[in-house]
């Protein structure tokens, strides 16, 4: 679905940022997804851009004019879901 | 560490199915499922699925949950439920976040040489201005609630987007007696199937074909919204603004697989706007360019649950010809039947594009592996 950004609106919800944050981050040369993460934090939150990767895509599909499988994806880290440190300090339960 | 032959990620229509299949041919197999009970996105499907009856037409979605629980069940399939995958590491290593109680969870490190992932898809978001408010929600989600839960998410709602999923929830939602007070729809025609439509606008539901939201109402809930007419280029008609009393509002805006657990083994993956974005090349075994780990189901691309029933079956097959259960020739008879199976199922108007998209992926496998024919 096409969507509309008005700047002040919220990009990614986890981090707060919002499409004019996004925005600058392309005009200060921000190409991709990882562009976009590492320069305003998008996707950087709890849902790990479940959510917002997809609208970060569409704002760099629009800004930029790319093509759909050229705006790049988030790299996948552990864990994938939110978990708590207990577990990934405890020990391992065979 | 403890060993498996097979472990599956994800007890959906495609998970269970690969396990059942698996399990039927002796393969020592362990089902992973985040959730207090498997059958995926099946459990809260009230309607009936279309096309042939070896496809299980005519059954209600939660029926064939139930009858692919019991076939595991009986087969003695291992279940590991409220275990949540947190990564695959070496292509044979997967750490679960196992929730034992409400405060205590525990670490499980397990082994297989064959993984099947079958995490399935995630609901894609829509922005509009006040889209984070409280009542905004999936499609999706107000479904759990309503089918699964038997939770009422409000009273008034607004659906966004006309495909299948926002036409056969709004259905539903109805029958559970919310008031449906619209659907709306960018672009100019309804994307769904007809059929689901026409249950809708018999019932006097209009469908604002050509219409976005503009704004949902409310400071601390959604109290209401605003949608209006969209141009060609996607800026708004102005003066074309029609309030909506609802008191939530759906996104039914498509789905993207779940990708990250088999990004992060390793996988290859495709871009294809008709599977819902990115996804793993696979072979004719459902193979993923990662040897060892297999995906089926919506997380190789947005289908059905009935392709993913086949697609699991396949998967569950190839690794029971792998692990030495099955012979070559038996193992081809179950793979070529399943595939039989999925071609009759993308078959026609509605299957074309993703046919299409589903043999670029088998292409691009080829190609990332350097097969040649």
């Amino acid at each position: 679905m096409a969507e509309r950004f008005d700047d002040d609106m919220l990009v990614c919800r986890c981090e707060e940022v919002t499409v004019g944050q996004v925005r600058e981050a392309i005009r200060r040369g921000a190409c991709d997804v990882t562009d976009v993460k590492l320069r305003t934090r998008a996707g950087m939150g709890l849902c790990q851009g479940r959510t917002c990767e997809a609208l970060v895509q569409a704002i760099l599909r629009q800004e930029l004019g790319l093509p759909a499988d050229k705006t790049g994806y988030s790299t996948p880290r552990t864990p994938q879901r939110p978990v708590s440190f207990g577990t990934l300090g405890g020990d391992i339960d065979e | 560490m403890k060993e498996y032959e097979m472990i599956v990620i994800g007890g959906g229509a495609a998970g269970l199915s690969a396990a059942i299949e698996a399990k039927r041919h002796g393969v020592n197999v362990l089902l992973i499922d985040s959730n207090d009970k498997a059958g995926g996105q099946l459990v809260k499907q009230t309607h009936k699925f279309f096309g042939a009856k070896m496809h299980r037409a005519g059954t209600r979605g939660f029926n064939i949950c139930k009858e692919l629980l019991k076939e595991s069940e009986d087969l003695g399939v291992e279940v590991l439920l409220n275990g949540l995958v947190m990564g695959i590491y070496d292509g044979d290593t997967v750490a679960v976040d196992v929730k034992v109680s409400l405060t205590e969870h525990k670490l499980m490190m397990l082994k297989a040489k064959n993984i099947v992932i079958s995490t399935g898809a995630s609901e894609n978001a829509v922005r509009f201005e006040g889209w984070t408010l409280p009542g905004v929600m999936g499609a999706g989600a107000a479904q759990t609630m309503v089918n699964y839960r038997h939770v009422l998410p409000g009273k008034k709602m607004l659906m966004i987007g006309s495909g299948n999923v926002g036409l056969i929830v709004s259905y539903q939602l109805m029958q559970a007696g919310v008031e449906i007070k619209g659907i709306v729809e960018a672009l100019p025609k309804i994307t769904g199937w007809q059929v689901h439509a026409s249950k809708l606008t018999r019932e006097g539901i209009h469908i604002y074909t050509g219409y976005t939201i503009k704004k949902a109402h409310g400071t601390d809930r959604v109290t209401g919204a605003t949608i209006a007419k969209v141009n060609p280029d996607w800026s708004l008609v102005s003066g074309s603004e029609i309030e909506v009393d609802c008191d939530f509002i759906c996104i039914g805006a498509g789905l993207k697989p779940l990708t990250g657990l088999a990004h992060m083994a390793g996988c290859e993956l495709i871009y294809d706007k008709a599977l819902g974005g990115w996804a793993p090349a696979h072979n004719y075994n459902m193979e993923t360019t990662k040897k060892g780990i297999y995906v089926a189901g919506d997380a190789t691309g947005l289908e059905e649950a009935s392709t993913a029933i086949e697609e699991g079956t396949i998967a569950g097959a190839a690794i029971a010809e792998a692990t030495g259960h099955l012979s070559a020739a038996e193992a081809e008879e179950r793979k070529a039947g399943a595939w039989r199976r999925l071609a009759d199922l993308r078959d026609g108007f509605h299957g074309e594009e993703r046919l299409a998209a589903k043999n670029k992926q088998l292409a691009e496998y080829d190609r990332l592996m350097g097969v040649r024919e």
